[in-house]
């Protein structure tokens, strides 16, 4: 468990994704708008980058060095392709919010490169654990950015139809720039220079 | 025409990939040091996007469609970009072996761009006809280019700022994206 428990930690805050190794940037900032978006989206990496590493982990003493790239992709693809069948069917709503960047999970970074990184050299035990600390860790950043992009842009909070709260002022006036993309650059800037200030995440 | 018009320059200025649609990010931040890199990884990002919206779109019409199995959508579009990268790398280093190195190492990179597997998705979502796709993957591309030319001039001057030491580095190259994004925000009103 020693191993299993360091390789998930690790992850969630040393090599975060999002903040220290700044990869996966495309479908953290496109779909923070709101905390349901994050949360179906997360649960897609969470999908594919479990399947993917788990597979690729299994079969990389048969995957020859000279087309690994290609093989992962393909791998990775045919992940994608379930997930996105997964939510087609059973979260229409989620689907149809979250548009072409489900798909785009197949060129997200964060996936490719564990594939490259750890699951091709890692038992798949290690490669489940590694799996499941950096989509943790993704699914962290992403909830902390679209929570604060959310409440600011709308003045409320609610995921999934459950209401938690409405802010006295910005529940009438919201800042709606934090809902543009352009809050998106904002509130992931700060943030990230909050946590090099505090000294939580050092590059 | 018309509608070709307003797909292209809908796509340049006003839902610019990097800035708007949130596609091709990790080469922006990450290329755009340097104005010659950033003009050099945008034109291969066009021209590949060009050729492989022509590509998908005709292999989703005549048989994705016919056969009914477009859910392999996203398997085919992604190998086709990867084969199309590859073949034009091996055609420009027999061809000119100069525009080679000059791309160096951005050509194979494009496979995982996403602004490249965006735009043959978006032209399957919106349905747009080949010359539709045509107008999207340039006017995409293009506005790509531009904005990673004006990022990279912005950040040439950046390193030689005085920027807080927590902001140094990406969140500032953020903040800078998110100025850039607003300045094209008034373009908005245009179609």
């Amino acid at each position: 468990m020693g191993k299993f428990g360091k390789e998930f930690v690790k992850g969630l805050i040393i090599t975060n994704p999002v903040f220290v190794l700044v990869l996966g940037l495309c479908p953290t900032l496109a779909i923070s708008t709101s905390v349901g978006n994050a949360l179906g989206m997360s649960l897609g990496v969470v999908i594919v980058l479990l399947g993917s590493n788990a597979i690729i982990s299994a079969i990389r003493k048969f995957i020859p060095n000279i087309v690994r790239i290609p093989i992962f992709i393909v791998i990775i693809a045919t992940m994608v392709t379930i997930v996105n069948l997964i939510f087609h069917a059973n979260f229409p709503d989620l689907y149809e919010s979250l548009g072409i960047y489900l798909p785009l999970i197949v060129v997200n970074c964060i996936v490719l490169g564990r594939a490259e990184a750890f699951a091709s050299k890692n038992p798949i035990v290690h490669a489940i654990a590694d799996a499941l600390g950096m989509a943790v860790g993704f699914m962290l950043a992403l909830l902390m950015i679209s929570s604060i992009r959310q409440t600011l842009g709308t003045g409320s909070l609610s995921v999934f139809g459950f209401h938690f709260f409405t802010l006295p002022v910005l529940g009438k006036h919201p800042i709606t720039i934090f809902i543009l993309p352009y809050g998106a650059f904002l509130v992931i800037a700060l943030l990230m220079a909050l946590f090099r200030r505090t000294g939580v995440m050092k590059k | 025409m018309n509608e070709l018009i307003a797909i292209f320059l809908g796509l340049v200025l006003i839902n610019n990939f990097a800035l708007v649609r949130f596609l091709g990010l990790c080469p922006f931040f990450g290329v755009s040091t340097k104005l010659s890199n950033a003009v050099s990884m945008g034109v291969a990002v066009t021209f590949v996007m060009s050729l492989a919206s022509i590509v998908t779109w005709v292999i989703r019409h005549y048989i994705l469609i016919p056969f009914n199995i477009e859910y392999m959508n996203i398997i085919i579009n992604i190998l086709v970009i990867a084969t199309l990268v590859q073949i034009i790398e091996l055609f420009i280093k027999k061809t000119n072996i100069t525009l080679y190195f000059a791309f160096g190492i951005y050509l194979p990179l494009i496979t995982v761009n996403c602004a490249v597997l965006g735009v043959t998705l978006i032209n399957a979502t919106e349905n747009y006809s080949l010359l539709g796709s045509v107008a999207a993957a340039l006017g995409g591309g293009l506005g790509f280019t531009l904005v990673l030319a004006m990022m990279s001039g912005i950040r040439e001057k950046l390193e030689l700022a005085n920027t807080p030491k927590v902001m140094k580095g990406v969140p500032v190259a953020f903040l800078t994206a998110m100025l850039l994004g607003l300045a094209f925000l008034g373009f908005g009103g245009m179609i």
